[in-house]
């Protein structure tokens, strides 16, 4: 039976919303869902007009190909390198940070906050160029550590980590004081145990941004070996231009494991995201 | 009352170690700050007013030379017209479709998790896997964008190699790709806004659109404020996801403020030049940022 006007009418408000926000859900994921399907097609499935969703047989060897085409793999290590060592560098360096503001009375200790904070204001892109001449300087361009070192402290990780120290009750430390317990070890053995969901947020975003940048991979890498997924996708990108089994055999490989994460710490983000208020 | 005596010893004790510790715990923040932050942003201040071909050892004064020849400069002109064209174009449209999402979840849904972790995928992939997906989507003959307007009959132009329709092919995956973080924001709003006020209002027999406007719309102010200054702000921004899908083409159409910046820096190492369009983005930012507080104390 062909839908009338009037049966349209008919259907109920419910759902009426059921449709949009599915219909707006699934127009979305698209995207994603063409990527991972373009990416299992044959070059010649993919130039068929009308486009064609499910590819006949599954490719799965675009995949090998891609890897063989670039060195995906070893995109792959540099990233995840780059990504896990500023990960535990923040964590480290920003709850020590975090519980000097939290805990420790000393001198200018207001100011040297507001200063921090203030820092977050700062544009990445006004101080991008004097870091790129001082890791010129030292002779770390085209390194792990023109990637890793500007990157292991964070005002945003600061200022995050010490909003939560500040809800766990002093007492517990006090307590730990009079037993002879030292200041690191607090931080250790009593602060960083119960902070496990904001080391998390932080942890996750931190990771999550690094594996993600463009434009400081794009600026401090040269050589081949040392580039990051992101900038090995954009460079094949441009060297493949027409090839998109490959290039999106490529990209789902520089998704996946973010969605990965994304996936299994979805509460974190949310967390983090509402909590800053900063984008990626 | 033994207790409390021993807790302010202790503290007091404590006092007068803290200054030493702070700067313990402090000091790993502070080299990496000093020489990564604090010390690039005076430097390029100073740059500014500078040439310098970052090669050569020596940099030499020229005034004001770099910001006035950034006013001079056409393709300047252009640039800043363009970012505008893309806050103008991403800001709003981003902001009413969050809004709107954000609203329809906050109530009884059936698979309220997997439509927000749907409507939020976009914002956790990276921008470059996002534009080589959109570039497909793009294509002229075969893309999937042509392919549905077609089913409305509309002809869809070569999205990415035409002037007009490049900017617009821009904002449109800039939405998409940015959605998910103001929904989640406007979420977050939404619950702070207390159900008594809409039961309030439903005894008086206020509709869903009523409620909206006079309930939602008001008490979520200061929160659309914020992600609107956020959102104008990063808009302002924006770099990786113009590289990767136009590279600021054709002709120069999408080429934003960020990009030129790029350019000027590591195409035709004009350090000095560069670090002048920096800080004229620093001082818009500056202002974006003062409206806000201004506009926030006026309001709570």
């Amino acid at each position: 039976m062909k839908p009338t006007a009037r049966t349209i009418l008919h259907i109920n408000k419910r759902t009426l919303f059921y449709l949009f926000i599915y219909g707006a859900a699934l127009a979305t994921l698209a995207p994603f869902i063409w990527m991972v399907l373009t990416s299992l097609k044959d070059l010649n499935e993919i130039f068929v007009y009308p486009p064609r969703w499910l590819p006949k047989t599954f490719h799965f060897e675009n995949y090998a190909r891609a890897f063989q085409a670039a060195p995906f793999g070893r995109y792959y290590l540099n990233s995840l390198v780059v990504a896990v060592a500023v990960t535990i560098g923040q964590l480290i360096t920003c709850s020590m940070a975090a519980f000097a503001f939290a805990r420790l009375r000393f001198r200018g200790r207001d100011a040297l906050f507001l200063l921090f904070l203030g820092t977050m204001m700062i544009p990445g892109q006004v101080t991008m160029i004097p870091t790129f001449m001082v890791l010129h300087w030292i002779g770390w361009i085209d390194s792990y550590k023109a990637l890793i070192v500007p990157g292991l402290a964070s005002a945003f990780g600061t200022f995050l980590l010490r909003q939560f120290f500040m809800t766990i009750p002093r007492e517990l430390e006090e307590a730990a004081y009079i037993d002879g317990c030292s200041k690191w070890r607090a931080l250790w053995h009593i602060i960083l145990p119960l902070s496990r969901p904001a080391l998390a947020t932080l942890a996750i975003f931190t990771f999550m941004g690094v594996f993600n940048d463009f434009m400081w991979a794009l600026i401090v890498l040269s050589s081949e070996e040392m580039r990051t997924v992101q900038l090995g996708l954009a460079i094949f990108r441009d060297r493949y231009l027409t090839e998109w089994d490959l290039m999106m055999a490529g990209s789902v490989t520089a998704t996946l494991p973010i969605l990965v994460v994304f996936f299994f710490a979805q509460k974190y983000f949310i967390k983090g995201i509402t909590l800053s208020g900063l984008k990626e | 009352m033994t207790v409390t005596r021993r807790t302010k010893t202790a503290s007091n004790r404590l006092q007068g170690r803290d200054g030493l510790h702070a700067l313990l715990f402090l000091s790993p923040t502070l080299v990496i700050f000093t020489t990564f932050v604090i010390f690039p942003v005076f430097f390029s201040f100073y740059l500014s007013f500078h040439q310098w071909n970052m090669f050569s050892s020596q940099t030499s004064f020229v005034g004001l030379a770099n910001y006035s020849r950034m006013l001079r400069d056409p393709e300047f002109w252009t640039v800043v017209k363009n970012t505008l064209v893309y806050t103008l174009g991403t800001v709003p449209l981003n902001m009413a479709i969050s809004l709107l999402v954000a609203f329809m979840l906050n109530q009884k849904v059936f698979g309220k998790k997997f439509l927000r972790t749907a409507f939020f995928a976009p914002v956790i992939i990276s921008p470059v896997a996002a534009a080589v997906i959109w570039r497909w989507m793009y294509d002229p003959n075969f893309g999937l964008v042509n392919y549905m307007l077609s089913f409305a009959g509309i002809r869809g132009p070569n999205w990415l190699n035409e002037s007009h329709s490049a900017m617009f092919a821009l904002i449109l995956m800039a939405v998409w790709k940015t959605m998910g973080t103001n929904m989640v924001l406007f979420s977050a709003g939404l619950q702070g806004i207390p159900e008594t006020y809409y039961e309030a209002a439903e005894i008086d027999g206020a509709g869903a659109w009523t409620k909206f406007w006079r309930i939602t719309v008001p008490l979520l102010s200061p929160t659309t404020f914020f992600i609107m200054v956020m959102s104008l702000i990063s808009s302002f921004q924006a770099f990786d996801v113009v590289y990767v899908l136009t590279s600021g083409g054709p002709l120069g159409s999408t080429k934003v403020l960020v990009f030129y910046l790029y350019e000027h820096a590591f195409k035709f190492f004009e350090m000095g030049y560069a670090s002048a369009i920096a800080y004229f983005l620093f001082i818009t930012l500056i202002i974006l940022t003062l409206l806000q507080i201004k506009f926030m104390k006026s309001r709570v």
